[in-house]
Formats: structure tokens, sequence, C-alpha cells
């Protein structure tokens, strides 16, 4: 089983530790800062905090050149094909979903990354949070069915 | 605009970008948090990893922040979650249970989050991403003026 090889876990680490270490710099763990940039009645006034849009600007220009790097290629280094999503169409589910994790982002400025990240420094009510987030995902995954090919076949 | 931190966002951000690179060309797999998250129940063989990921990325937040403590919070400043404003009469931990629920019910049927398609999948260039990006960017923006939370 290649996802059971060294290679393979020391990659999921490896990339786990970057996400982490990205976080925590770009002080996306703080859900206030979050919300600063979310908040755009500050913007009038000048008061408004940007720094999210240069965190997903830097991110999404190194994650474009992996995209195209990997294009080049059959396989992943470590796995026998790249699991792309194949589902292409835009539904109800896709801007359902969409629209109540905008709700959720809105009230407490916390997606799920920085949710898990926050484990490392314990703040006060952040186990509500991640057991309700939780009970939230297993209450979606009995609407949307589980396994890749039934999710697939479910959506078309 | 005192709270704007371009430098350490722009890098944070890279980071970010070489974590999802890193999975994407080794294992072929999306870095996206609410489905790593959302799939830690078996089959067993793919929960390995997933696993292996989350350690990681709670460990390496630690470090970064004994490393560099002035960031910020999680460093000097101690990390702390938003309280319920006070015009809604809802308690903190009730509001945060709600929004919780929300964020891991909507990532769910949605298919993904700020990173699996906010990160990964505009860098693939997917529709689906783009409208979902734009949907709970959106949306977000509205609660927090409507909620007056900051």
């Amino acid at each position: 089983m290649a996802n059971l090889k060294l290679p393979y876990l020391a990659t999921a680490a490896l990339s786990g530790a970057l996400f982490g270490s990205g976080l925590y710099v770009s002080q996306m763990v703080d859900p206030l800062k979050v919300l600063r940039f979310l908040d755009f009645t500050t913007i009038p006034s000048g008061g408004w905090d940007p720094s999210l849009a240069f965190v997903m600007g830097a991110a999404l220009i190194v994650m474009f050149i992996a995209v195209r790097i990997g294009k080049g290629r059959q396989a992943p280094l470590f796995d026998t094909s790249f699991h792309e999503p194949e589902y292409r169409k835009v539904d109800r589910r896709l801007v359902g979903g969409a629209v109540l994790f905008g709700i959720g982002w809105g009230m407490a400025g916390i997606c799920p990354g920085p949710a898990i990240s926050l484990i490392a420094f314990l703040p006060e009510n952040l186990w509500i949070f991640l057991v309700a987030m939780f009970a939230g995902s297993l209450a979606g995954s009995l609407i949307i069915p589980s396994g890749h090919a039934r999710r697939l076949a479910d959506a078309q | 605009m005192e709270s704007f931190t371009p430098l350490t966002a722009a890098l944070g951000g890279a980071l970010i970008g070489l974590a999802a690179a890193v999975l994407w060309l080794g294992n072929g797999r999306i870095a996206g948090i609410s489905g790593i998250f959302g799939q830690l129940l078996p089959p067993a063989q793919t929960v390995v990893w997933r696993v292996v990921f989350l350690v990681a990325l709670v460990a390496a937040t630690f470090a970064a922040a004994q490393l560099f403590p002035t960031l910020g919070v999680g460093g000097d400043t101690p990390a702390r979650l938003v309280e319920a404003p006070a015009a809604w009469g809802v308690p903190t931990p009730v509001w945060l249970a709600i929004a919780g629920l929300l964020t891991g019910l909507g990532t769910k049927i949605g298919n993904g989050c700020t990173s699996g398609h906010g990160v990964c999948g505009l860098a693939r260039l997917s529709l689906r991403s783009l409208v979902a990006v734009l949907v709970f960017f959106g949306v977000a923006v509205i609660t927090v003026t409507v909620t007056g939370i900051v």
C-alpha cells in the first residue's frame, strides 16, 4: 500500500509542518485578524486589515506553479496518480455548503486550518468549536455519501 | 492600518502554498484541511497520512510560536477566540458551537474550505472552487457586518 510507506507519510508530515508554520507566521491563527479582514465596514475609515489577501495571494502563486509542474508529469512522486477532483459541475450543494461555511466563518473568524492549528495554544472554548466542527462534518456526511466513487455517482 | 502585516502575511502565505505544493507533487493530494479533517474516520489506509499531516501541523504551529514569539498571537500574545456580540444575547460557547457546526457542515457539503477551494482549487483553475470562494467570502463579509462581531 503506497500510502503507508515512509516517503509518503514523510511528505504528509512535511506538508503539515509547512502549513502550520505558515498559519502562525501569517497570523491567520488569530481569529480577530481574520475578522478584521472580513470587516469591510472599516475600509472607509482606513482601519481595514488586508493581510489575509496577501496570505491567499502568495499561497496561490506558489501552488499555481506546482500545479503547472504537475501537469508535465504522469504521477506524483509517491503515488500512482494525482487525486484530482473529477466532479466539475457547480451545483446547489456547492453553493449551499459555501453559504453555511461563510456564515460560520463570519461568526467566529475560524476556518478549518486555523481551528486545528489553534490546538497548539489551547485558547478557551476551542474544544467547543472543534467538537461542533467535527459534528457538523459528520452530519454533512449523512447528506453526502461517503467514498469517492459513490460521491461522484451521487453528484452526477 | 496598524494591524496590517504585508510581509509576514506574504511569507506565511508562501509557506502555506509550499505545503500545498509538497502534498500535490509528492502524494497527489489536495491540501484541503476540511477534507483531511473530515475524513479521519476509516477506511484506515487513507487515515494514517491525514493524522500524520494534522499532528505535524499542530506541532509546527507550536514550534514556530516558540521560535518567533514576537510575531503575535500564540507567541507573546495569548491566543483567544472571539466572544459573542453582546447585542445578540447568546452565550459565547453557544455562539462558537453554532459557528463550528456551520463550518463543519458547510465545508463537508460544499467539498472544501479556504485551503481546499481557496488555495488548491483556484490554483487548479477550478470553476467550482472559484464559485465556492466567492460565495463563502461574500457571505462571511455580510455575516461580519450583520453580527457586528469585530
